[in-house]
């Protein structure tokens, strides 16, 4: 232990993430969130912006603040849920979806979707969309979960800003889109309000991919630039979630950039399309289970 | 403003190389790492401002040219040195614990992968053990992640705006910081080389 009392910016920075620590656990132990294995710098990123919009200078004064205000936790959970995202975000993963999901989609009968980490569900009403075109839907349920109840009512409204609709637009096109995408809202003001008929299967709750378990088997589980925000101890837990939620020979589609080359899960899985990260479970043989799971 | 961190002098060990840049930054990323060996020992990190659907052309466009492997970073990906990593498209890209993290939060400067992002997070990360270079640009990314790299200790280098095809961001890292060097364009790879790259 350094006695001197003399600071370095390294020392500031060692004081930093341990009240970035304490902040965590403080959350946890009073609001039961779990972000303890967050992504560092990324974690660490969002809390400073917290700090910064309620006008406050240290993080110990926005653990002062959270665990007395729930106001301020909120606005938290919100910064750490809120993906900045649009619709048919990478279009070419949709295109790659189409070509090689959906035609063995097709051989089921009844399809069981999770959305995990849907946030304000630009992407589920894209993947409903999608379905719809391929002629899926009927057969489908999606459950679109996420940790944060106001980004689900946000979701569950279908509600989105008009002004994001040009790039949706393209993105719909570009990921092979069959209609016009305009058929399937409803400008208003400035907003632009999706289909009821495009949530009619799916199912929005709440569940926390850092502490809650499995809740029923798919045959597809989304989850893209989610994990990405969590460290490696969290993806592996996360991972033997999904590795347990997936029905033998079903489907994982992660983000473009997160892949399954650093988890002990990779073995229960083929590749289907290594760009755009489609996994397949191989099968439910047990010996495919890493150890723990 | 506190005491900087106690020089280590010559035997400090760098443990990165961060490189930002903007408009023009293919052509100075193409100098600088034709110039550098594959003995290289330490891993080099690139933020190059870059459409967000851009994909692989910029790694496949700087691999002409180097004798290094260069490939967008995945997430979670180790660190390892004697490569040069990409901040991938509309994404940005931090390290900690010796591997690679990004996030999809919103732009910084209007630039998803934004160089201050980086640069913050690996002078978060080595404290003085980084070496910030910063090229070629239209705007002000990468200024403050230069001074933050400056303030824990580390390197700020910077090219010189004269031989820039877009000056201001350059001299915008010269406002913010009392930068370590200022150098032309074709002395880069060779300063970077002989001070840093052997272990």
């Amino acid at each position: 232990m350094d006695t001197t009392l003399a600071g370095t910016n390294a020392k500031l920075d060692d004081l930093e993430s341990l009240e970035i620590d304490l902040l965590m656990q403080a959350i946890y132990r009073h609001y039961g969130f779990d972000f303890r294995d967050y992504a560092y710098p990324s974690l660490k990123r969002r809390i400073w912006k917290r700090v910064t919009e309620e006008h406050l200078k240290t993080v110990s004064a926005l653990q002062d603040k959270i665990l007395r205000d729930r106001g301020c936790m909120e606005r938290l959970l919100l910064d750490v849920s809120i993906n900045v995202t649009s619709m048919f975000r990478d279009p070419t993963f949709y295109a790659a979806f189409r070509a090689k999901v959906v035609p063995l989609l097709r051989t089921y009968p009844f399809i069981r979707i999770w959305h995990a980490g849907c946030s304000t569900g630009e992407e589920v009403y894209s993947m409903a969309i999608l379905l719809t075109e391929e002629g899926l839907y009927d057969r489908c349920r999606i459950y679109a979960t996420d940790m944060n109840e106001t980004v689900l009512v946000k979701a569950k409204e279908g509600i989105f800003k008009l002004s994001g609709m040009q790039e949706n637009t393209a993105n719909y096109l570009q990921a092979g889109g069959k209609l016009s995408f305009s058929e399937y809202y409803t400008a208003k003001y400035d907003y632009a309000l999706f289909r009821p008929a495009l949530r009619e299967h799916v199912v929005f709750a709440q569940h926390n991919l850092a502490t809650d378990s499995s809740f029923n088997t798919f045959n597809v589980i989304v989850c893209r630039n989610v994990l990405i925000y969590f460290n490696v101890t969290l993806q592996e837990r996360v991972q033997k979630l999904f590795l347990e939620s997936l029905e033998s020979l079903g489907l994982l589609c992660l983000g473009k950039k997160e892949s399954l080359r650093f988890q002990s899960v990779e073995s229960c899985y083929s590749t289907l399309d290594d760009k755009e990260k489609l996994y397949r479970r191989t099968s439910r043989e047990p010996a495919c289970l890493p150890s723990g799971v | 403003m506190a005491p900087t961190t106690i020089a280590r002098g010559k035997n400090r060990q760098y443990e990165m190389l961060v490189i930002g840049t903007s408009l023009g930054g293919l052509n100075a990323l193409q100098t600088i790492l034709s110039g550098i060996p594959a003995t290289f020992s330490l891993p080099i990190v690139v933020v190059q401002h870059r459409h967000k659907t851009s994909d692989h052309v910029l790694a496949s466009a700087l691999q002409r040219t180097s004798a290094l492997p260069i490939r967008d970073a995945d997430d979670k990906e180790k660190v390892v040195p004697g490569r040069v990593f990409l901040a991938p498209a509309d994404y940005h890209l931090m390290v900690a614990a010796g591997r690679f993290v990004l996030s999809v939060d919103e732009p910084v400067h209007f630039s998803r992968p934004s160089i201050d992002v980086l640069f913050e997070s690996a002078a978060d990360e080595y404290d003085d053990r980084v070496i910030g270079l910063l090229l070629t640009g239209a705007n002000r990314d990468g200024a403050s992640g230069l001074r933050k790299i400056k303030e824990n200790g580390g390197v700020a280098l910077v090219q010189d705006p004269e031989t820039a095809e877009a000056p201001a961001m350059p001299r915008a890292g010269i406002e913010e910081t009392n930068v370590d060097r200022i150098l032309p364009l074709s002395k880069i790879a060779p300063f970077i080389v002989r001070r840093y790259g052997r272990k």
